[in-house]
């Protein structure tokens, strides 16, 4: 909706905001300058590329999974009490949106690796989690996992507890609390954070190169595929990012959809 | 279904005791910040005291530090300023919800919603969403709810507050239905609202109780300042200083005793109507009387007569008083009140 209001902004302003915008949209039409429609389809149907994918949407998907059945209750726990230590364990649970995912990585390859913090507890287990696909789902669900905590922690702030107490008070057990108004009122909150991590899982890269390798059809994710292929195959680098640049662009849809039906 | 109530809420300087016996309702009158919504959050477990016991009939709800009843396990039903339905589901299973959270099935739970949505004059809502509601209407199912979970006792905070003044009384009427019979909580700025929804009345005043008892009682003899407010009449307090009333201010208020006078020296009150009270520029002579000079601060229509307001005492004269001594904000006046218009008893 537009309207004739006096904006007040500078006229100035316009233009290091036309910079800004040019620099974000100008790589993106250059890269897709240079696909080859001729072979896009080939290209990003290909064995190696149809295994990238897969993989990475199979992965993901878990990832998110993971993030929704973790997340909600560390969401709730950092939104609705209060403890000691409290905002500690808030920027905590934050910092893997700021670490490099490398050195995530390298984190994780000291906890689940051979002989990291838990290797030996999973070696007895008779289970191997590094360079498997079990280590790619956790590489993801730990830099996507902030994504969910966050922006479903904004929701139930701004949801705030008048109905929750109003449930109580009309008989209803904690837990029912929680299925039958608290969850239901999140709804586009909690959507649009899984929508977030699933996004952030499947752009990883750097953490899961570190702890998880480059496996082709095991750990090998559209990224990672996408990495290798750069040099040896750069047609198919560009189709298989084109795919990437889409996906994103439903995500970034997805969200100001469920945003905007918001409450 | 009868309460027991002494609480301490610390952070907030609220400290009260009280009672609702089986089947009364109780109003709790005051003014804003007295604390009168913190004590219906303690009762429903919303806010946990510092001090002190509750028990509703036979289940304690809280005891000290120790002892806890969790909101949902009190059978207290509240029903806030917004009516506060839940978005997400229909006006019929915003109902239902209390019924189906206690283990009513879903039929079951549907069948007591109607009931209740009758109850209320509601029944035709039942498949709205409550965003297609007028806020009458949603206050209307918001009682239902708050009635179709059972409540051993309802409490009610201010529920009229936000309501359009067009549906009040016709609210009124609805609570005054529901709630006949029903052990009951109001908290109310609206003397009506006590006059005809409650038997009995508490006045709190800085999260203290200052006054209470049976309405009539309350409205007729008031001992507190927001008391005396409600009921539209000028209250000085004191102590008694040869059988008048001497205030802190020094005014000193004569007027009747009770057949049994308040001692000396004893705390005391001088109660009278603002319609007793003349207005003159000139000190009058005459009859024993209680005169008083100061000044006008504010008048302002009072029915069909103007109140002279000033510091301490209120008076209501009609408009051609008004012009005639030619009042307005600043006037030095003479106030009497004959020492027979003031009655005198114990604060």
């Amino acid at each position: 909706m537009t309207s004739a209001r006096y904006s007040g902004v500078p006229r100035w302003v316009y233009v290091p905001a036309a910079v800004g915008a040019l620099f974000i949209v100008l790589p993106l039409a250059a890269m897709a300058s240079r696909v080859e429609w001729g072979s896009f389809w080939s290209l990003i149907t290909s064995e190696s590329s149809r295994e990238a994918l897969v993989l990475s949407l199979r992965t993901s998907a878990t990832a998110t999974l993971l993030c929704v059945v973790l997340g909600v209750p560390m969401a709730l726990v950092l939104a609705r009490t209060s403890f000691r230590g409290q905002t500690l364990l808030r920027s905590l649970v934050l910092l893997p949106l700021v670490l490099p995912p490398v050195v995530g990585g390298i984190a994780l390859l000291y906890t689940f690796g051979r002989k990291g913090l838990l290797g030996e507890t999973i070696d007895v287990l008779g289970l191997q989690i590094a360079f498997s696909t079990t280590a790619v789902v956790i590489a993801q669900t730990f830099v996507s996992l902030p994504f969910l905590v966050v922006s479903l922690e904004g929701t139930l702030r701004t949801a705030g507890q008048r109905y929750e107490v109003v449930a109580s008070t009309l008989g209803a057990r904690p837990t029912t609390v929680l299925r039958r108004v608290t969850l239901p009122l999140v709804l586009p909150g909690l959507a649009a954070g899984a929508v977030l991590s699933f996004a952030r899982a499947l752009g990883e890269f750097g953490a899961t190169i570190t702890f998880a390798g480059s496996l082709e059809g095991v750990t090998r994710t559209l990224p990672l595929e996408i990495y290798l292929q750069r040099e040896s195959n750069p047609d198919a680098a560009v189709a298989l990012s084109l795919v990437l640049v889409v996906v994103a662009v439903l995500v970034i849809g997805l969200v100001r959809g469920t945003r905007s039906s918001a409450l | 279904m009868s309460l027991h109530l002494t609480a301490t809420v610390a952070d907030r300087d609220v400290e009260v005791a009280l009672d609702v016996a089986d089947g009364q309702t109780v109003a709790v009158l005051g003014p804003n910040g007295s604390g009168k919504s913190t004590v219906l959050s303690v009762v429903a477990g919303i806010i946990r005291p510092d001090a002190g016991r509750a028990t509703l009939d036979d289940t304690t709800l809280f005891d000290g530090r120790g002892s806890w009843c969790a909101p949902h396990e009190r059978g207290t039903g509240l029903l806030a300023q917004d009516p506060l339905l839940f978005p997400h589901l229909s006006v019929l299973d915003n109902v239902a919800f209390g019924p189906r959270s206690t283990g009513a099935s879903r039929t079951r739970s549907r069948e007591l919603a109607r009931t209740w949505l009758d109850e209320v004059d509601a029944g035709e809502l039942a498949d709205r969403r409550p965003s297609e509601l007028s806020g009458g209407q949603a206050q209307r199912v918001a009682i239902a709810r708050a009635l179709a979970a059972e409540p051993r006792l309802l409490l009610l905070d201010e529920p009229m507050a936000a309501l359009d003044i067009t549906v009040v009384p016709a609210m009124r009427q609805v609570l005054r239905r529901v709630l006949d019979g029903r052990s009951a909580v109001i908290v109310t700025h609206d003397v009506l609202d006590a006059l005809l929804l409650a038997d009995h009345v508490i006045v709190m005043e800085s999260g203290r109780i200052v006054e209470q008892g049976p309405t009539k009682d309350v409205l007729a003899r008031p001992r507190s300042t927001f008391g005396a407010g409600i009921a539209g009449l000028n209250l000085a307090r004191g102590t008694v200083e040869a059988g008048s009333v001497r205030t802190a201010s020094g005014l000193l208020v004569a007027g009747l005793h009770d057949e049994d006078p308040v001692p000396e020296g004893s705390a005391a009150v001088a109660v009278f109507s603002p319609a007793a009270v003349s207005v003159h520029r000139e000190r009058p002579t005459g009859s024993p009387r209680n005169v008083y000079a100061t000044t006008v601060r504010e008048l302002e229509p009072h029915g069909a007569q103007v109140r002279i307001q000033t510091d301490e005492v209120s008076a209501d004269v009609t408009a051609p008083v008004v012009a005639e001594l030619d009042l307005m904000p600043g006037t030095e006046v003479f106030l009497a009140v004959k020492a027979s218009e003031v009655a005198i008893y114990e604060a």
